[in-house]
C-alpha cells in the first residue's frame, strides 16, 4: 500500500517519534486535532506497553479507506512473555508489573476498535482503529477528481 | 531544550516546550525536587502547554512531583493543558487530582499567592 507506517520500539525516544506519526498520520487523514490526540495517547500507552513487558517490538499503523468512512487502524507486536490473563489486562486497575494498570484500558476508552492476542512466551499483539465518518461531500468531491483523473471509456 | 526551569521570586516556573520522553519526565522531577529545595521555593508551576500528549506516565509523574515537591514544603499548580488534551484525559479517565490546575501562569500565581498567605495567616 505503500502507506504504511512503521516505528520500531527500543527505548523511550521511540515512543516520541510513535506518538508524533500516529498525529500526523490521523492529520493527513482529515481526523480532527481531538481525534488526533485521542490516537496519540493510545499510541504512546501501546507503546510503553512493548517496552515495559518485552523490551522491544514494533508499531504499525495504515489508513483503512472505506466508501462511508475512513479508518486509522494501529497494529503493536512484540515477541515478549505475552499476557496470561487477556480479560484482565485490559480491566481497570489491574497491574502486572510497575504501571498501575491504567494503560491498556485508557487506550481501549480513546479507539474505537480494540483487541489483544497473546500468547503466554510468544508475545502480544494489540490491534486498535479508530474510525472517522466521511461526508457526502467529501466522498462526491472525491468521485469528481477520480473522474476527472480517469475519464473512463 | 524541552524544559526551561525559571525562579520568578519564591517560584519556580517549569515550562515543558516540546514533547519528552518518559526518561526526561523523570529528570524534570528530580531536578524541581532539588531545586525546591535549594531555591526554598514556595510553590511550583508546572506548565504543560508543549505537550501534545498527557498519558497515564505523564499525569501520573504530575501528581508524584506534586506530592513530592509538598514534602519539600513547596506547592504544584499545573497550568497550559490544552483543550484537546484535557478532552482526551477525560475519555481515557485520567485526572491529576490532587493536584490543582490553572488555565495560565497569571492564574497559577493567583493561586500560589493566595495559599501562602493562607498558611501564613494560620501560622500565626
Amino acid at each position: 500500500m505503500g502507506d504504511d507506517i512503521i516505528v520500531s520500539i527500543h527505548s523511550d525516544q521511540d515512543m516520541v517519534v510513535a506518538r508524533a506519526q500516529s498525529r500526523s498520520l490521523a492529520d493527513s487523514l482529515g481526523f480532527s486535532r481531538t481525534e488526533a490526540t485521542l490516537i496519540a495517547t493510545a499510541v504512546s500507552e501501546i507503546a510503553r506497553n512493548i517496552l515495559m513487558h518485552a523490551g522491544r517490538g514494533e508499531i504499525s499503523m495504515r489508513p483503512l479507506r472505506e466508501d462511508v468512512r475512513c479508518g486509522l487502524i494501529v497494529v503493536a507486536q512484540d515477541s515478549g512473555p505475552g499476557i496470561r490473563d487477556v480479560s484482565r489486562a485490559v480491566e481497570s486497575g489491574f497491574a502486572s508489573t510497575g504501571g498501575l494498570g491504567l494503560g491498556l484500558p485508557g487506550a481501549r476508552r480513546l479507539m474505537d476498535e480494540f483487541e489483544i492476542e497473546s500468547e503466554p512466551s510468544e508475545g502480544t499483539t494489540v490491534t486498535m482503529t479508530k474510525w472517522r465518518m466521511r461526508d457526502d461531500l467529501e466522498r462526491l468531491r472525491e468521485r469528481r477528481l477520480r473522474r476527472a483523473v480517469d475519464p473512463g471509456p | 531544550m524541552s524544559v526551561l526551569i525559571s525562579r520568578q521570586g519564591d517560584y519556580l516556573v517549569a515550562s515543558i516546550v516540546s514533547d519528552l520522553s518518559d526518561s526526561q519526565v523523570v529528570a524534570l522531577r528530580a531536578e524541581l525536587i532539588h531545586k525546591v529545595g535549594k531555591l526554598r521555593s514556595r510553590g511550583v508551576i508546572v506548565d504543560v502547554g508543549g505537550l501534545d500528549v498527557i498519558d497515564s506516565f505523564v499525569a501520573r509523574s504530575l501528581r508524584s512531583i506534586a506530592l513530592t515537591v509538598r514534602l519539600r514544603g513547596a506547592e504544584t499548580v499545573v497550568v497550559g493543558i490544552q483543550p484537546d488534551v484535557a478532552i482526551a484525559m477525560v475519555q481515557f479517565d485520567l485526572d491529576l487530582h490532587p493536584i490543582h490546575a490553572a488555565l495560565d501562569l497569571d492564574e497559577a500565581f493567583l493561586l500560589l499567592e493566595h495559599w501562602i498567605e493562607g498558611n501564613r495567616e494560620d501560622g500565626r
